[in-house]
Order: structure tokens, then sequence, then C-alpha cells
């Protein structure tokens, strides 16, 4: 999708006429923005006129794919930047990283918006989505996945609200939400704490069906901790692409204390991982040229990288670099939640499923959606703040 | 009423298929009759291993993983046996499907509005005082309905008058933390599809581990933020002179300002 970006930032979009704004502004409306649209609702059409099988290539073997892989655990845990960085800057105080809270929460609740619409194309009756409001069953994980993301993508609306309200200068509610901040932030990182992991949760009752080389009673607390490497992976990256985007300069020095974080994440994630794995799994499983096996090791090197790259302070400070490390990191849990839900599951599936086209087509169509949505927000809403040296809004 | 239960012994089934035809009926399942596996209109199938025929269906957990993981409590055991599930409850998630040990559940992809299919224990015909099709109709009694207890006993004792037709095993009994569907074989069920390797501690025990412990990681992870950010800003008020003295509580600077 950073493809994508920067290609449209060199179409006609440049030329600011109004003048209004100083930043370079990317348009999110053209020609190429519209094919893809008509083909996402084309396909759109297909599956829920004909049913999922019309457009997925599920079996019962596999019953989940590449949407519940990629559009709901990879939403979910690229989302983390908004709880990591929150908690960050208003409940540990870091003051300097503030002027990257408000592009990480808008990011995060689209996230979060992007992983319900996904999950509506992926439920096979999606208009009773909102049953575990009132159908309790505690027993299930579901049930609290369902619960905690509901609840989290509130606190996301209300985290955002000062945004909005700010535009339309509504400065009474805007007093009354930030009274509020705190216990928000604190909620955010419960609940997202508490979800982030029940994901991996989910997979502790297929102990005969998920691949050793993934399967571990710590599976919630790899989630989570990956979540949290991911969370400061995504800041950095979008830090990255916003200079980029609007020709605002990079502001290395925060990027690259983000990049510590990612580093002591990334330590506490492979820890956790190897010696869960010791335990278990021989070197011979590891390097035995089966498809998981190579899978794995794509993932633990994606996850080992980025250490490597950045671990002096002299690196992190290579715009390129820190990127790389971040975009590597970003890679790894894609690489995680793909293995877990798919790759680990296939054997046990009978090989069953391969995502068919139109499962990838959809999946691109809302994340091509999200960043159309992502640049409209940052058009008309006080996203970033003004650059010194330049007229702000 | 004792909770009820099927024994099926493979070793005595003639492949007829009388009770997959019979199962079709009774419920009023489409499609097409299925020779290879389970499939959402057959919530049963007769399969041929060499020289044994076998059958697939629900087993019916005594503690059943669909029902533990379904978000919105979709599927019930009932005290009689039978595990249920309830269409208009369903999301359709398919995570029960995913959670199954056994693989049963199947569902609908060609459907619009789809559901799960699974045997359902004739619940209708057992709330009628009657019996599952596939016990009512199998010739040779290979298939027979029963209060589980006997079921077992007749089990154990078949295994120990011909330990020469049977594997010393009755599946379902333990497995998954039991079953209302047992079975008894001559050859290993693990040859003929069946999970082999499952925990003898019913599955929801893994997950609920975890979430048994939700409310405490609230409690105590919200105390700690909070205290957190409590202390961190008193340090920040501090070392930023925001603060009054009297909020200080330093007693030396109070009694020197009234000096």
């Amino acid at each position: 999708m950073t493809k994508w970006a920067v290609k449209r930032k060199r179409g006609p979009a440049m030329n600011n006429a109004s003048g209004r704004i100083a930043l370079g502004r990317p348009q999110v409306w053209g020609p190429p923005t519209a094919v893809v649209l008509l083909f996402g609702l084309y396909l759109t059409f297909r599956r829920f006129y004909f049913g999922l099988g019309n457009v997925t290539a599920l079996t019962d073997y596999q019953p989940w794919g590449l949407w519940v892989g990629f559009d709901v655990l990879c939403g979910v845990a690229l989302a983390a930047g908004g709880f990591v960085l929150t908690g960050i800057v208003h409940l540990l105080n870091f003051e300097r990283y503030k002027s990257v809270v408000r592009p990480t929460v808008l990011t995060a609740f689209l996230g979060y918006i992007l992983v319900s619409v996904g999950l509506l194309y992926d439920l096979g009756k999606p208009w009773n989505i909102w049953h575990p409001l009132i159908m309790w069953n505690p027993r299930s994980v579901m049930f609290e996945v369902a619960w905690c993301v509901m609840l989290y993508s509130t606190v996301l609306a209300f985290e955002f609200s000062p945004i909005v309200l700010e535009k339309f200068g509504m400065d009474r509610a805007l007093r009354l939400v930030r009274a509020f901040t705190l216990p928000l932030v604190i909620a955010g990182i419960l609940l997202s704490t508490l979800h982030q992991s029940s994901l991996g949760t989910v997979f502790l009752i297929v102990p005969n069906k998920l691949h050793p080389l993934w399967y571990t009673n710590l599976l919630p607390l790899h989630f989570f901790l990956s979540a949290v490497s991911v969370g400061f992976a995504m800041v950095i990256l979008e830090s990255f692409v916003s200079s980029k985007l609007f020709n605002r300069s990079l502001e290395t020095h925060i990027v690259a204390d983000l990049g510590q974080f990612m580093v002591v994440a990334l330590m506490l994630v492979l820890i956790v991982r190897l010696q869960d794995l010791a335990h278990k799994v021989t070197w011979a499983q590891v390097f035995d040229g089966s498809i998981e096996s190579w899978f794995f090791l794509a993932e633990m090197s994606c996850f080992s990288l980025p250490l490597v790259l950045i671990f002096l302070f002299r690196n992190r400070m290579k715009k390129m670099i820190l990127v790389s490390a971040a975009a590597l990191t970003m890679l790894a849990v894609v690489l995680n939640r793909l293995n877990v839900s798919i790759v680990g599951m296939a054997r046990s599936g009978g090989f069953s499923y391969f995502p068919a086209w139109e499962e990838v087509s959809i999946s691109l169509f809302l994340v091509l959606m999200g960043f159309a949505v992502f640049l409209a927000a940052t058009r008309y809403l006080p996203i970033f703040p003004p650059e010194q040296g330049r007229k702000g809004h | 009423m004792e909770p009820l239960g099927l024994l099926i012994d493979f070793t005595a089934c003639i492949g007829c298929g009388e009770c997959a035809k019979e199962c079709r009926k009774v419920n009023g399942l489409g499609g097409t009759p299925s020779e290879t596996d389970l499939s959402a209109n057959n919530y049963t199938v007769v399969l041929k291993h060499e020289k044994l025929n076998y059958r697939k269906l629900c087993m019916h957990c005594l503690d059943p993983t669909c029902a533990s993981v379904c978000p919105v409590g979709a599927f019930t055991k009932t005290e009689l046996g039978p595990v249920l599930y309830d269409q208009d409850k369903c999301m359709g998630c398919r995570y029960c499907m995913m959670a199954c040990p056994f693989g049963v559940p199947r569902y609908q992809w060609d459907k619009p509005v789809p559901v799960i299919r699974k045997c359902i224990f004739c619940h209708h015909r057992l709330e009628q005082g009657g019996e599952t099709a596939c016990s009512w109709v199998c010739p040779m009694g290979a298939t027979r309905m029963g209060e589980r207890s006997h079921l077992l006993e007749i089990a154990r004792a078949r295994i120990e008058r011909h330990p020469e037709r049977y594997v010393s095993k009755i599946y379902g009994e333990r497995d998954a933390g039991g079953t209302s569907v047992l079975m008894l074989s001559s050859v290993p069920f693990e040859l003929l599809g069946f999970p082999g390797n499952l925990s003898q501690e019913p599955l929801p025990e893994l997950t609920w581990q975890v979430l048994s412990k939700i409310p405490s990681i609230v409690l105590t992870g919200g105390v700690l933020l909070g205290g957190l950010s409590w202390i961190i800003n008193r340090r920040i008020q501090i070392e930023s002179g925001e603060l009054g003295d009297d909020e200080m509580g330093g007693e030396k600077k109070k009694g020197a300002g009234d000096e």
C-alpha cells in the first residue's frame, strides 16, 4: 500500500491552488481508485449473493483462510500502534512523541474499522454480528474478543474525537473528552492487552491441529508481545510514509527512539518464543524441509533481523536501515499470524486450502479503501501538527 | 433419565448404508448422498477400510468443544446427550469447525444464508420417546442406542470376551473428555481417520485456564497502570514546581515560611 501511496503522490494533486495548507497533498480519488472500487464492489456482490464458497477457497477441513488470517488477525496486530503509543505518551508522559499520536490513533481507528468490515465479509451471517451483545458465552475466547474489540473500538472513537471536535471548534465537548484522556488510555491498554493476547488464546483449543512449531501454551503471551513490537514498527513506518507523502521532515531522533523500544519488544518476543520452542521442538523438526519449516524459518528471520539491523544507535539514526527494520518486523508479525491461522493448520486440514484470487482481491480492496480514507482524513482533519517554520492550518 | 449414547461396533457392520439413508430421510437432508465423508447434507457416512466397515458422525462430546468456543452459545449439550445447534443464534464465524477435535461440523459454503450442519442425535425423535434413526434401522445391531453407562459395560464385555476381534479401546470413553458416541473396532482408530492422540481432559479447559484469569488481569493491570501514571505525574509536577508548598508535604518549607 506504501508503494501505491507514493505513486499516487505524483498525481496532479501537488498543485495546491487554495494554498490554505502548506503540506504536500496526495490525491485520493482518481481512475486507479475507481477501478479498485468497482472491482471490489463486483466481488462484494458475488460474496453476498452467492455465498462464501463462490469467492473463497475455504473448505470444511480448513474453514478459516485469508480473511481471518490477514484481515482480522493481522489487522488487529498492525493496529497495535494505537495502545502502545497512547500509553507511552499519556501514561508514561513521553511528551516528545506527541506529534505522532494523532496519525497513529487515526491508523488504529481505521485499522479496527477495517477489521470489522473484513469480519462482515468473513462471517457467514454478518447481520448477526451484534449477537454477542445479548447472547453470552463467557467460556468462549471469541466472545471475549468480540466484546474487547467492540469496547476498544469505542475507546478509539473517543481518542479520535478531539481531532474532529477541534476541527469544528466544539470547545466544551473537547474539554470534556480531554478530561477523560487518562482513563480512556488505561482502558485502551487493558482492552488491547486482553484481545491481542486472546487472539492467540483462540488457537489453544487446537492442540491436535496446529503444527508444533506454533502450538504452545504461551500463544497468548506471544501474540501480545509481538503485537507490541509491531505497534512500534507501525508508528515508525507511518512517520516515514507520512513524511514522504506530505513532504514533511522526518523527526529522526524521535523515530530512532521508537526503534529502541521496538528492539526491546523484539528481544522479549524472541526470548519467550525460543525458550518455549527449545523445550518441545528439535533442530531436525526446524530444518526438515517441510513447508511448515520454511515458513517458520522465514518468520523467525524476520523477527531476528531487525535486532541486528538497529541494535546500534548509529544504525537507528539511518533512515533506510530503521525503516527496513520496521518493515521486517511488520512482515514478521504478518507471517506469524498467517502461519498460526493458515500454514500451521494446513496439514491437519489436508492442505485443502489455498487463497482464491477473489479473497486476495477483497483483502487488497479493503486495505486500499482504508488507505484512501486515511488520506482523506489527513486532508480534512487536523491530523498532523503544523510544522515549525511553516504556516499552520 | 440417564444420559443416552450410541454404541457402534464396526466389526458387526456389513456396510449396507441403511443408517445413512434413514438419517437423510428423517432429517430431511437434501443434496446427494456422500460416499466419502461427512458433508452439509450427510450427517453420517459409512466408509470402508480394507474389510472393515465403519461410520462417521458427530461424537456428541460430554463437554463439547463446539459449545465452549461458540461466541454466541449456539451449541448446547442437552442432559439426555445430544449436542444441539441453534442456527438463529449463529453468526457464522466457524470457530466450532476449527475447534472440533473430531472435525465434524460442516458448512453450507454455497448458500448466501449458510448454517452449520452436523448430526443432531435425532433429538426430535428422542423427545417423542423414539430412538435415533441409524440405530433403529440397523439390521445387524451394529449401531445401538442406550444409556451410555450401560453401553460402556456392553463394550467392555465384548472386548473381554473377544480380545482377538477388537483393538483394546473403546473410542469415546475418555477421548476429549468422553463422548456420548462410543465405538469399537478391529483396526486401530487412527488408521480410520479418528484422531488418536486426543487429551483425556475436555479441551475447553485449555482456553478456560487463560480466560478465567481475565478479571484479575484487568484489576491488577488497571491498578498498575493507574498507579504508574499517578507516580510519574506527581514527579513531573514536583520537578516543574507546579505544586504549592502544602502539596509538597515538606514540613521544613512550611516552617520556614512561618518564620
